[in-house]
């Protein structure tokens, strides 16, 4: 780790200078699809390009919301996105507890079935998945959504890891308490790794919300889309009226980004845990 | 002591218990579909009719078709930007590994791309790559180019202009894998190095790869694997065209079984890029050891 200092500033401007070029590529199209958004004059695809919008308004905001349900496609991946949060919490500090607590027989081989999953190729499973939501009738409901990204082998882990980190004495105390398994679990362990559950919470949300295949493909109203597919179908329907679409684009991608900000180092503890 | 045991011995029961909901959604939803898919690729199974069993019918099919062909090369040619995301993304990690002034925004700006919905990455790369756009505009300012190029209309670069976005997505999620690693090494050892005239480039070499040795094995395979998998940027780029140069094996795969509904064929496609897969990731384990434990 290098400090700032003033005797190395050539060195430094010349690595801000990489920084904002780099940092200027990954936020351009947010940039130009917002000055898009927010233009009602000007060709689009004008050459040269007007970096700055011109004549800024909020119409195609509001044609959004008139020609497509955008309204229902953010209850509805809300309602997928915070469903699926609690219920992957749930499940996998469930999954996770008796792992990294519990001495059973068999533990190794669940631990490594677990673990399997993680190499099997889950491209496979979308074409299986769906036979098997048409056989026990979850097609079209968001039981269907929901159900196969409720467990994945990288939340187990995580929280294992968690629940790794609380001192033995806290549970131990308790069980001479007379607290049993569940309530040692639900009252003292849980609430103890409330900050590993946040990272799992927030790295499942923006997975959930960003979903488009699989939604999709279990759902077929249009209108009980999730947004990240509703705003494909807001393209093909109404592939001409570019600032539409790209104002639509906007209104997707913004809870998201500012979820993101706002929580930026759930993602980078995520991280942590994925490398050890 | 007694009493641990005891508890031990109680467990058994309760352990399964707590861990049956989430190994019966595994079992369904992970297990079941890899046994069903491998018996479906082999029968002409379809929702309608009874089935009946045809051997190694679709995957003779899938080999003499000249989509999934394109489409294997295609993957394959995926590949080649592994080790251009894998360079970028440590490259990336060691220059925002500092303590600079605003550099946590520029590490929060490379992450951007990597949190939003793959669709609306479509939408955004399709203004970009427009052949009236702003990519280019640039490139014609810049004197690179002379004529605007078609970026997902002409079919010998639509592929890498999805390759260029795949690794526009990725970069930052590696970069701050590599960051995560970076941090984890002691600063006595550059100290040391420094202390003993190792020069920057001699550090990188000799104590900043090494350390990374087991993030750099994590994500080649992480990265290869998506490599062969890539299917989502096709999807909303160019579903396949123009003329099938952008044709991916799993597009194919998916293609085939969801639209075409032909799903033997369309699993039998995935199931050979699944066995690549496999293959691959065994392959790093196996080779990409670090050589230092």
């Amino acid at each position: 780790m290098k400090k700032f200092s003033y005797h190395r500033l050539p060195r430094t401007l010349f690595q801000y200078a990489i920084l904002l070029g780099l940092a200027a590529l990954c936020v351009f199209p947010f940039w130009w699809t917002l000055v898009v958004a927010v233009s009602t004059q000007g060709n689009i695809f004008a050459f040269p390009p007007s970096f700055l919008p011109q004549a800024v308004s909020l119409d195609n905001f509001i044609e959004v919301f008139r020609v497509i349900p955008m309204l229902a496609f953010y209850k509805n991946s809300l309602f997928i996105t915070v469903s699926t949060v609690c219920w992957k919490l749930l499940l996998c500090a469930l999954a996770a507890y008796p792992l990294s607590r519990m001495r059973f027989t068999g533990s190794k081989l669940v631990f490594g079935v677990i673990l399997a999953t993680m190499i099997l190729p889950s491209e496979v499973n979308f074409l299986v998945n769906f036979i098997t939501m048409t056989k026990i009738g979850l097609v079209n409901t968001y039981t269907g959504v929901i159900l196969p990204n409720l467990v994945t082998a990288v939340s187990i882990l995580l929280l294992k890891q968690a629940f790794d980190e609380v001192p033995q004495d806290l549970i131990d105390a308790a069980r001479v308490d007379g607290a049993n398994e569940l309530r040692i679990f639900w009252n003292i362990v849980l609430p103890l790794i409330r900050p590993w559950l946040a990272t799992v919470a927030i790295l499942t949300a923006v997975e959930a919300w960003n979903d488009y295949i699989w939604p999709s493909l279990v759902i077929s109203k249009p209108e009980d889309f999730p947004l990240s597919a509703g705003i494909l179908y807001l393209r093909g329907t109404y592939g001409s009226s570019t600032r539409v679409i790209a104002a639509g684009t906007i209104l997707t991608v913004a809870p998201i980004l500012l979820a993101f900000l706002f929580t930026q180092r759930f993602f980078m503890r995520g991280m942590d845990g994925a490398v050890k | 002591m007694n009493q641990v045991i005891n508890f031990g011995r109680r467990h058994g029961l309760l352990a399964y218990l707590f861990l049956a909901p989430a190994l019966l959604l595994l079992v369904l939803f992970s297990f079941w579909p890899v046994l069903f898919g491998a018996y479906l690729t082999m029968t002409d199974f379809s929702l309608v009719r009874p089935t009946h069993w045809v051997g190694l019918d679709n995957y003779r099919y899938i080999f003499n078709n000249d989509m999934f062909l394109t489409g294997l090369k295609n993957s394959v040619l995926f590949l080649l930007i592994v080790p251009c995301i894998q360079l970028g993304a440590i490259s990336l990690a060691v220059l925002v590994n500092t303590q600079l002034p605003g550099i946590k925004f520029f590490r929060a700006a490379y992450y951007v791309p990597v949190v939003t919905t793959v669709s609306v990455v479509g939408i955004m790369w399709g203004f970009m790559f427009h052949e009236l756009g702003t990519l280019n505009y640039i490139l014609l300012q810049l004197h690179l180019i002379n004529t605007p190029l078609g970026w997902l209309s002409d079919d010998a670069i639509a592929l890498f202009a999805i390759m260029f976005v795949s690794l526009w997505r990725g970069l930052g999620w590696y970069m701050v894998m590599y960051l995560a690693a970076l941090q984890s090494i002691p600063a006595e050892m550059q100290e040391a190095a420094i202390l003993d005239g190792a020069n920057l480039w001699q550090r990188f070499w000799k104590i900043t790869v090494p350390m990374l040795f087991p993030t750099i094995m994590v994500c080649t395979i992480m990265s290869v694997l998506a490599a062969l998998k890539a299917y989502q940027e096709v999807d909303v780029l160019t579903q396949g065209g123009p003329m099938n140069s952008t044709f991916t094996a799993l597009y194919y795969a998916y293609e085939q079984g969801l639209k075409h509904l032909k799903l033997p064929r369309g699993l039998a496609a995935s199931f050979v890029v699944s066995l690549g897969c496999i293959g691959i990731a065994l392959l790093c384990l196996r080779y990409l050891k670090p050589r230092h434990r």
